[in-house]
């Protein structure tokens, strides 16, 4: 026990105490709201239970099946995206901008994949791969602007990729439905070979959504690993991260490594939604407003400590809360209740200083 | 010239509530927090105001103007975290704000389950009913464009305009509160808590956007949804930036937005218009901001500490 407190006060585990806390505490507050509301909280753990590792409580002792595989695969089909936006937020960070845009750059990459799985005619094993590329070069320009304006002209990126957000929903809305055959809703549906979809997946895991979005995910998550931690690009970027004075007197060019971080930022959201429209999807969606997964992104990266493998936990950690909202919702819960967590976690991330000083506070009065 | 003055009209109402939020901004930015958390106070304020005039519509004709109280109380309240936050825990201003929209988009339609059993607020009638008033609509001009067929609330906003004006310009409070938002550690030498004039900063926007947020739902909706602010609280930041943070300039700004959206609505009145796509007309006020962003980024406009928390002991 003392061995606990003594770990949990030294400074040196304050990168993974602090996430740690915040998402207990998150999910303490949504606990009382619920409570307060006269609502279970046992319930939304059993729902997140559920829609992570298919396993329903209730029915232990009913006699039917407790395991549904479904769930499983449907649970990686909600982390994967955030996961993504995740990276894109973390790789931001880590050169110290704020990338808000997340949400946006996904947007224009799901429809660059759509537009060119509809309109270009090659045969599937050229055409998936060139689908993936424009997601995630659509991703890169619209991470290129605020990284241009940012470099070039000083432009605080955050007000930047919030504008950039709302170009991207309305200007991608009005291209989906130019496109051959599209309705006010979504597109045609793309031809199989241009997508990530797989029956054997979807098989394995019950009918599920499960698609092979999966390798892509791991694989931008080493790329994330590599760029930062083996590449010297990365020892700059994160050089530029800390101290960007320091890293100018040692002959880095600090604004084109910016310029560069959000770029690459945008790739990884880019890539989101490539993944999101191809694999989840199979078309391109009309979307009434901002989905969140962008929003989300930054939740993950914060929880994460902008690191590649911190992302991978905190998607599958909000997935499960996004995992949960169908199955909380049908079981008359409220399904904000996750949202409300998710963002309980952000704010107390974002108290760090103030938990920092309780903590120090602990170890002065021990 | 009958469809002028009512565009005018129109641009005049469509422009109260980013008039009303983007000086919210404005008072919490000069005091040199920055406030990206606009968009979810107005969720809460819209929320808040539908909510007090489903249970009131019936008791009290004065039920809208009480709804506009509630909502100035809630966004009041919904800013105190922003303002402990960024204050006191020296917290980054935008995550803190990024969470406080977060929030506002699930508490809003958490709470409307609770209360209404549905994924938005119960639909109200008595909501803010456009009026003409008579003998001061028979001036010419200026009576067919502010009094004819209008909002009481657009008052508010020009009202609120002057009002802001006075009080950041021509009072010592005001002077206080810019000088916090360029030179915090000058400030506290002269004996003023830069601790106390953030938090009025911050508790303003919070007052105002909710005010905003309400003035939006009760005017142009019959109940709150996840959709009704739709991003409005980002034109405010907008026209926050594009004006300037000056009043007037937010008020130029603001005005230029709201008629940008109202041109959408009359674009296929007008040939030169019609080729355009409604799209268009909601792109503008965002890439109008950024191209206005580039143009300012030569000379420095913006209240000069916005976003540092303030460190006593830093030079």
């Amino acid at each position: 026990m003392r061995k606990i407190y003594e770990y949990i006060l030294d400074e040196k585990n304050h990168h993974f105490v602090i996430p740690a806390v915040s998402i207990i505490l998150g999910f303490l507050v949504g606990s009382i709201i619920m409570i307060l509301s006269g609502l279970n909280p046992l319930d939304m753990f059993s729902s997140m239970l559920r829609g992570v590792l298919g396993i329903n409580l209730k029915r232990i002792g009913t006699g039917k099946a407790i395991f549904n595989s479904r769930y499983l695969g449907e649970y990686f089909v909600f982390a994967m995206p955030i996961i993504l936006t995740g990276l894109s937020v973390a790789f931001a960070f880590r050169t110290g901008l704020f990338n808000i845009g997340a949400e946006g750059q996904m947007m224009v990459g799901s429809f660059a994949s759509v537009a060119v799985g509809i309109l270009v005619p090659l045969p599937p094993v050229l055409l998936l791969p060139l689908v993936i590329l424009a997601g995630i070069l659509a991703g890169a320009l619209w991470g290129f602007v605020p990284g241009i304006l940012k470099a070039k002209y000083n432009v605080h990126e955050v007000v930047v990729t919030i504008m950039m957000n709302y170009i991207a929903l309305f200007m991608t809305n009005y291209y989906l439905k130019k496109l051959p055959g599209s309705t006010n809703a979504k597109t045609v549906e793309l031809v199989k070979g241009a997508t990530l979809k797989s029956d054997f997946l979807s098989d394995i895991t019950n009918h599920s959504r499960l698609h092979w979005g999966f390798i892509i995910v791991i694989l931008a998550v080493f790329s994330f690993w590599y760029i930062i931690e083996k590449t010297t690009f990365g020892y700059e970027l994160k050089a530029v991260g800390y101290n960007p004075s320091a890293a100018k007197y040692a002959g880095i060019k600090v604004n084109s490594r910016a310029a560069l971080s959000m770029v690459i930022a945008g790739a990884y959201s880019g890539l989101a939604g490539t993944i999101l429209a191809i694999g989840t999807f199979g078309y391109g969606r009309v979307l009434p407003h901002a989905e969140g997964y962008g929003f989300t992104g930054i939740a993950v990266a914060l929880v994460g400590g902008n690191t590649a493998v911190g992302s991978l936990l905190g998607g599958l950690l909000f997935g499960s809360l996004n995992a949960a909202q169908p199955i909380m919702q049908s079981t008359g819960i409220p399904k904000d209740i996750a949202v409300i967590i998710s963002s309980m976690i952000v704010l107390f991330i974002a108290m760090q200083t103030g938990i920092k000083m309780l903590l120090k506070r602990l170890k002065g009065g021990k | 010239m009958e469809i002028i003055y009512s565009m005018m009209t129109l641009t005049l109402i469509f422009s109260t509530p980013i008039i009303i939020t983007a000086i919210g901004g404005m008072f919490s930015e000069r005091s040199g927090v920055v406030n990206i958390a606009l968009e979810g106070i107005m969720m809460v304020g819209g929320f808040s105001a539908a909510t007090a005039i489903v249970f009131l519509e019936r008791s009290t004709s004065l039920a809208p103007w009480i709804a506009l109280l509630v909502g100035i109380i809630a966004g009041t309240l919904i800013s105190v975290i922003h303002a402990y936050l960024s204050i006191n825990l020296g917290a980054e201003q935008v995550i803190s704000g990024t969470a406080i929209n977060l929030l506002a988009g699930g508490l809003t339609v958490y709470l409307s389950q609770i209360i209404f059993g549905q994924q938005r607020t119960q639909s109200f009638q008595g909501g803010f009913i456009k009026t003409t008033y008579k003998g001061l609509s028979d001036i010419p001009i200026i009576g067919r464009i502010f009094f004819e067929n209008i909002y009481p609330t657009v008052y508010i906003a020009l009202i609120l305009v002057v009002v802001s004006w006075y009080v950041l310009y021509k009072t010592p409070f005001g002077l206080r509160l810019r000088a916090t938002g360029e030179h915090p550690h000058a400030v506290d030498s002269m004996g003023i808590s830069v601790y106390k004039m953030r938090y009025i900063g911050v508790l303003l926007s919070g007052a105002l956007a909710g005010l905003g947020g309400a003035v939006m739902v009760l005017t142009f909706d019959t109940q709150y949804t996840i959709g009704s602010i739709h991003g409005v609280g980002f034109i405010a930041l907008a026209s926050l930036i594009f004006g300037k943070w000056k009043p007037l300039g937010v008020l130029g700004a603001s005005l230029f937005f709201g008629f940008s959206q109202i041109l959408s609505v009359y674009s296929t009145d007008f040939v030169l218009l019609a080729k355009f796509p409604q799209e268009f007309f909601k792109i503008l006020p965002y890439v109008l901001t950024i191209l206005a962003l580039l143009v300012f980024s030569g000379s420095s406009v913006g209240p000069k500490a916005a976003g540092e928390p303030y460190d006593k002991g830093k030079r």
